[in-house]
């Protein structure tokens, strides 16, 4: 893992800045991110927050370099590990970065393995490919791997394929693969979305486990507002490929300062609270091959104004002075309640 | 009961699993609904909450009379469902309607929204003053644009497409419908314009619901009693206080902490389960959940707990049994009151 060039001091884990991603179809162009940037420091969990067709997992994707090229173009922007950018490398040195630097794991874990190969090959063909071991030590080290992310009697279930393992426990296996080259940054995309609420704690834990014992920075993408609560340190916000919001998480949650991230906390039913009236957002989220003008939302927003949120654009800045980003023209009165 | 309009008792249903092609021979059988009984009263909704492979999405079909069961029965007003000619039949399912979860497959993508709402006209006769003005008025009912009865299914969002839906199950004027997972498929943002008509329908025409969920917040949101379910069976049944707020079996214990809040500042310790829900074709002997329960004892795997008020004290069961202040069946033999979350 000593193959980049020490990067300066203060240099973030990775940096993702002004990204674009569009998808070229016949006859129309679907703008899926438009200028999304953030960082990630060393040991940091940050959590992607965005309903469909927000962009979140597009730009993990494109962060990865693992887009579909056509249709999907990475217009502009960069995606810096340690200083190093990425987004220019040919595809023969960006792969030393995939998998070895940033790893990734997925919502669903029976389409991301190959049902016709043992799990114990998959995850030992890693190690037989980027790590040159032998046919025996990767075995073993898979088994290894495959006993952190606490596979019950994993020297025997390494011969086992993907079909015989239990939907939490695939999402182990998955794990385990994306943790063999202990990468630096974990990239999870959905990982708990199409499991039960008891096997996604069980997850959910072993992940924070994980991220501690190999100090790995950690972004996850989601749609639950509760797991984000639950885990993250910081949250990014996305809206129609952009970021609407972002902040600390207690910060995020107890002074949102963007009309969307408002209205997502009001949407929510809560477990912990009896009689709680929801209150929708209204319309639904927007169509990327016609993203509104101005503001993105503006369509949606109880706050939106005639004079200003149709045609210009809100940037995204910083309106506590802490480091609390909002995409409102109308931030302050957001946080003023 | 009087005020109840669907009353389950016992209800059981076993699936074959056969081995074999031209000889096929029965090797085993998947329990998937295992001895559920609840009433559901008039105007209320009765949420069922649980896990996969809990037999939720059967029970549903069972009360839909699309399924028969093993043994048990389902009464609507009073006539058992399974007993019904196929006229009979028929009569019934006007008045009890479904909704399914995914907005995406359960539209026919040939058919325009107004012949989808309108379908159920085909079957059980034109409604007075024409199918054309029903169809309008019930697009209107559930907030979508009366306008656009000659669009397709695709050219609609998930929310919309999840209305059509409610409005095609709305055409007969049901008594009772059953929802199968009615808001999972749908972004938060949408999920609660969903949850919110529903509540506004059932004030408007005095429906009844069974709301089944994975989703344990919407459940508590929606839901005026919540039935707990595990393995076939229900283990908790109370009111949505009772259930959310003095829970007394393990495992919903163990459920209602593992959900994160959507507030860092009130997060619990979850209880997390040891392995995964034992597999329906052979379910742990005496108690379902003491696999993964870490109040097991030895009586657990020998008798099982019935689903039924426990006194304070536990008295006839155990040491530490019973229920404090809200009692309420529950299927356990150490039931015991945990505050999950302070």
């Amino acid at each position: 893992m000593t193959n980049t060039t020490d990067p300066a001091p203060g240099t973030p884990l990775l940096q993702v800045e002004d990204l674009r991603v569009e998808f070229r179809m016949r006859g129309s162009t679907v703008n899926a991110v438009n200028g999304l940037s953030y960082t990630l420091a060393e040991g940091e969990t940050l959590a992607i927050l965005g309903e469909s067709g927000s962009g979140k997992s597009v730009s993990a994707q494109a962060v990865m370099g693992i887009l579909d090229t056509p249709p999907a173009y990475v217009t502009g922007g960069a995606v810096r590990f340690r200083g190093t950018e990425l987004l220019g490398l040919p595809e023969k040195k960006r792969r030393t970065y995939r998998g070895a630097h940033i790893a990734m794991i997925f919502q669903d874990a029976l389409s991301a393995l190959n049902p016709v190969h043992r799990v114990g090959d998959q995850i030992a063909e890693m190690l037989l490919v980027h790590r040159g071991m032998s046919r025996g030590d990767a075995r073993k080290r898979a088994i290894e791997l495959m006993e952190r992310v606490r596979i019950p009697s994993a020297g025997s279930r390494a011969n086992d394929y993907p079909h015989q393992f239990s939907g939490g426990m695939r999402q182990r296996v998955m794990i385990a693969m994306a943790l063999a080259l202990e990468p630096d940054v974990l990239i999870a995309d959905e990982p708990t979305t199409a499991l039960d609420v008891t096997v996604q704690a069980q997850i959910m834990k072993l992940l924070r486990d994980l991220q501690d014992e190999m100090a790995m920075g950690l972004i996850l993408i989601t749609h639950d507002l509760g797991v984000v609560a639950d885990v993250a340190d910081r949250i990014v916000v996305m809206y129609a490929g952009r970021v609407v919001e972002q902040a600390e998480v207690r910060e995020l949650y107890a002074r949102p300062a963007h009309p969307y991230t408002e209205g997502l906390l009001a949407s929510v039913p809560r477990v912990d609270v009896r009689d709680r009236a929801l209150t929708p957002i209204k319309g639904s989220p927007p169509n990327l091959a016609a993203i509104p003008s101005g503001c993105p939302f503006h369509p949606r927003c109880p706050r939106a104004r005639e004079e200003r949120c149709p045609d210009e654009v809100p940037a995204l800045r910083d309106v506590t002075g802490t480091g609390h980003g909002s995409a409102c023209h109308y931030a302050e009165e957001v946080l003023g309640g | 009961m009087a005020d109840e309009i669907l009353q389950v008792e016992n209800l059981v249903k076993h699936f074959p699993l056969t081995q074999g092609i031209v000889f096929k021979r029965q090797v085993g059988q998947v329990k998937a609904v295992d001895g559920v009984s609840f009433g559901l009263r008039k105007g209320e909704t009765l949420g069922l909450v649980g896990e996969s492979g809990c037999g939720k999405s059967t029970l549903a079909k069972l009360l839909m009379a699309l399924e028969r069961p093993t043994s048990g029965s389902v009464r609507f007003e009073d006539q058992d469902v399974f007993a019904l000619s196929r006229a009979e039949l028929r009569r019934l399912r006007r008045r009890v309607q479904m909704v399914l979860q995914d907005p995406y497959t359960s539209l026919n993508p040939r058919m325009t929204v107004g012949d989808i709402v309108g379908e159920p006209f085909a079957i059980h006769g034109d409604p007075e003053g024409g199918r054309r003005r029903r169809v309008r008025e019930l697009l209107e009912v559930v907030g979508l644009d009366p306008d656009h009865v000659n669009r397709y299914p695709h050219q609609f969002s998930g929310g919309q497409r999840q209305r059509i839906g409610i409005a095609r199950a709305l055409a007969l004027r049901p008594d009772v419908i059953i929802c199968d997972e009615p808001v999972s498929a749908l972004d938060v943002s949408v999920q609660a314009q969903v949850m919110n008509l529903l509540a506004d329908l059932q004030k408007e025409f005095g429906l009844s619901y069974v709301f089944i969920a994975h989703d344990l917040a919407v459940v508590r949101h929606i839901s005026d009693r919540v039935a707990v379910m595990y393995l076939g069976k229900i283990v908790e049944l109370g009111d949505e206080e009772q259930i959310y707020d003095h829970p007394t079996h393990p495992y919903t214990q163990a459920l209602l902490s593992a959900v994160p809040v959507p507030d860092p500042t009130r997060q619990g310790t979850p209880i997390v389960l040891e392995g995964d829900v034992p597999s329906p074709t052979n379910p742990p002997s005496g108690c379902r959940f003491r696999t993964r329960c870490w109040k097991a004892r030895d009586v657990c795997a020998t008798d099982e707990p019935l689903l039924q008020v426990r006194a304070p004290g536990g008295a006839g069961d155990g040491e530490d049994g019973g229920t404090s202040g809200s009692p309420h069946p529950s299927a356990c033999h150490f039931a015991d009151e945990k505050i999950v979350r302070g």
